[in-house]
């Protein structure tokens, strides 16, 4: 009997990786869902189990406003998933297509705005839809549309899906990039053997290239849920930590910011936006989860 | 040889050098007030090391809504510097608590200071002081001279003046009768409720018997200014639910509005940007003859940060900062922050003489949410932000709002309960 040798290679290969990641996002997340179950009583930390949670779910002052952000959040998230995606996917569609000219200027363009940061792009469009500066009001009044200009951002009705379009435009150029590679690797003979049998055109992507995508699509969905449950940059660089009008635009995001480190004259509270983040966590494992074992297990693969 | 006597002579410089830095203290201000940056570097910073050789002073401010963020983070992370500019009453108060400001009652430049003044930085009960008091705001109005002439338009005094100048302005049609925004919401509270506010609720009377629990905010002295605020929306410009503080400034600088409801702490911004001549009326009072109530708000203290390497070096400034020749220099580099110390300083800027010189006619009030009143959840300051923009659009009639403060005061603050 020979027993394996222990291979310490593996070890010593998969210890930087381990210890860098468990220092910056391992003990963090863990510290933090820690720090949810004190409070602070007369400068001294106490705990109190679970009792961070009770409030931030039952005292009608915190659920109110935490219910108001995750409504928001999933306002946001539909958005992305109704406009975002569609649009991403026809782009990717499009841009595929062999006689398209100027297709890698299309998708250069399209693709720049997702290297902005935040603030630049909060602010531009701040600017363009300002109802006293902005070329918005003066672009529609050229065409004779006017009356169609609402100052978007500062409305209760329309700022958040305003918000929400201007991510959008933003971020369009990844669900593009992902699902144009995925399009480039279907091969040529699958599409000439449906040709062969009279589909071509739009059936051709429905029929063919669609069902080809679909784990792509997939992987697209779950990004765009990760990345608008934690969304917060934008909405804080437009609108500012109290998500104005009225917290019409307060997400799970600036939720959190605004409890943990205070605004203005009210004083941050780090257990109660550590519950918060706690949450906003939950939400996001329990999303992934329901993607990876109800979807991705049971999505078809087709062996190209 | 030559080589090497060269090396010695620059080692020796470099040496002297660096022991001349050594005696050398650096200390460094923690600010929200970025708009005065230049003032600081220019007129203040100069004027203290002077006076004071060995003391070196950095002035590094950060955005004013990040501030206190950045500040707490900063200070929990022991990184913050050695001097805190304080913010009034309890964001402070928690700061001295935490441990995180010295306390200052032994300075003896404190007694210029009268109790008032103080009250801002003090603990409840009034034994310590943490912060020493630089200057407050006065709250009213800021009008263009020009366009009140070419429209033939007197100082209004009473409320139905003021609307009555509205009226004619948006007739006219040339100037948007008034420029502010609800957009960031805080103006709403900070220059409309509580720069009309103190008339209505009788300054201090009112607002010491709110935090006393004997007057509620569903009192008439505390929703009937919402109700004038609700008139506000139809004399705002195009659009004014999206435009931003920044705008509203720019909009009244370019002379494109002639009404800004103000806080004198823009004066200096102001007087650089517009070119046409500036005045200012306080809030007009209800009936001619009545006695006027301004928000005279103590907003500018400074303490020391208790982990200070230096808290000699910082003493130091911090009473120099309570004498008089401070006082002369902020009130006059800082136009529109009124010193707070007992001796009387001469400014020399028209429009915030205007301003102080409304502290000898009127009685002197802060702003009413900030004493003791936010410190729960929800936090009524907040609140109030979110109140004076929904009266403003007409969102919600006055009594439903003060119904609402009422109900999110009254859930923690005993005496309302």
């Amino acid at each position: 009997m020979n027993r394996p040798r222990f291979r310490w290679h593996i070890l010593v290969f998969l210890a930087p990786a381990v210890l860098v990641y468990t220092a910056v996002m391992i003990f963090p997340l863990f510290n933090t869902l820690r720090l949810a179950l004190y409070t602070e009583i007369d400068q001294s930390r106490v705990f109190v189990g679970l009792q961070n949670f009770q409030t931030l779910f039952f005292d009608p002052i915190w659920s109110e406003q935490f219910w108001n952000a995750l409504g928001n959040n999933f306002w946001f998230f539909l958005i992305h998933m109704l406009v975002q995606n569609p649009i991403g996917i026809a782009l990717a569609a499009l841009l595929s297509h062999p006689r398209l000219r100027f297709a890698a200027l299309y998708r250069s363009a399209i693709f720049i705005p997702t290297i902005l940061s935040f603030v630049i792009v909060g602010f531009a469009w701040k600017l363009i839809l300002s109802p006293i500066w902005g070329i918005a009001p003066s672009m529609l009044d050229a065409v004779g549309l006017k009356s169609l200009f609402a100052p978007w951002l500062g409305k209760e009705e329309y700022a958040l899906t305003t918000l929400a379009l201007v991510s959008v435009w933003q971020f369009v150029g990844i669900p593009m990039m992902l699902i144009y590679a995925a399009l480039l690797t279907i091969p040529e003979e699958i599409l000439e053997a449906g040709e062969i049998d009279g589909i071509t055109g739009t059936a051709a992507f429905w029929k063919i290239k669609l069902p080809l995508i679909l784990p792509s699509i997939g992987i697209i969905s779950i990004l765009t849920f990760v990345g608008n449950f934690n969304a917060f940059d934008l909405i804080y660089a437009s609108q500012g930590a109290l998500a104005g009008p009225d917290f019409s635009t307060d997400i799970l995001g600036t939720f959190m910011y605004r409890t943990f480190f205070g605004f203005q004259l009210q004083l941050g509270d780090p257990h109660m936006g550590s519950a918060i983040a706690g949450a906003m966590f939950a939400i996001i494992l329990v999303g992934v989860c329901i993607y990876l074992f109800g979807i991705q297990t049971r999505m078809r693969r087709y062996q190209l | 040889m030559k080589r090497n006597s060269l090396k010695l002579a620059l080692l020796g410089t470099t040496l002297m050098a660096s022991s001349a830095y050594a005696e050398d203290v650096t200390l460094i201000i923690e600010s929200w007030r970025n708009d005065d940056l230049t003032l600081w570097q220019e007129q203040i910073i100069p004027a203290f090391e002077a006076k004071h050789p060995g003391i070196k002073l950095q002035f590094t401010p950060s955005a004013p809504a990040e501030y206190n963020a950045v500040l707490n983070s900063k200070l929990d992370a022991g990184s913050a510097g050695d001097l805190i500019t304080c913010r009034p009453f309890d964001a402070s108060l928690a700061l001295f608590e935490a441990g995180h400001l010295s306390d200052l009652s032994s300075v003896e430049a404190m007694s210029n200071f009268s109790d008032v003044a103080k009250s801002a930085w003090q603990t409840d009960d009034g034994s310590a002081s943490f912060c020493v008091p630089m200057a407050s705001v006065i709250h009213g109005f800021i009008y263009n001279k020009d366009a009140f002439a070419e429209l033939g338009i007197e100082v209004p005094t009473t409320e139905e003046e003021f609307f009555a100048a509205l009226d004619k302005i948006k007739e006219d049609g040339t100037y948007i009768p008034m420029a502010m925004g609800t957009n960031d919401q805080w103006e709403a509270a900070t220059m409309g409720y509580n720069n009309i506010g103190p008339n209505y609720w009788k300054g201090e009377e009112g607002r010491q018997a709110l935090i006393a629990g004997e007057q509620k905010l569903t009192d008439e002295a505390w929703t009937a200014p919402y109700a004038t605020l609700a008139r506000w929306g139809q004399y705002l410009g195009d659009g004014y639910e999206a435009q931003t503080y920044p705008d509203s400034q720019n909009i009244f600088t370019l002379g494109r509005a002639a009404i800004y409801p103000a806080g004198s702490w823009e004066i200096a911004g102001f007087n650089t940007q517009a070119d046409f001549e500036m005045g200012a009326f306080k809030p007009p009072v209800q009936n001619a003859g009545d006695t006027c109530y301004i928000s005279d708000h103590t907003d500018i203290g400074i303490g020391m940060n208790a982990a200070s390497e230096h808290p000699e070096a910082a003493e130091t400034f911090l009473a120099w900062v309570a004498s008089p020749e401070f006082a002369e220099i902020f009130g006059n580099a800082v136009p529109g922050f009124f010193p707070l110390s007992n001796t009387p300083v001469e400014l020399a800027d028209p429009l915030a003489k205007e301003f102080v010189g409304w502290r000898d006619e009127c009685e002197s009030t802060i702003r009413s949410t900030y004493q003791i009143l936010s410190r729960g959840t929800p936090n009524l300051e907040n609140e109030t932000w979110g109140a004076s923009v929904a009266a403003i659009k007409g969102a919600n009639s006055p009594e439903e709002l003060g119904a609402d403060l009422q109900k999110g005061l009254s859930t923690w603050y005993a005496p309302h309960q």
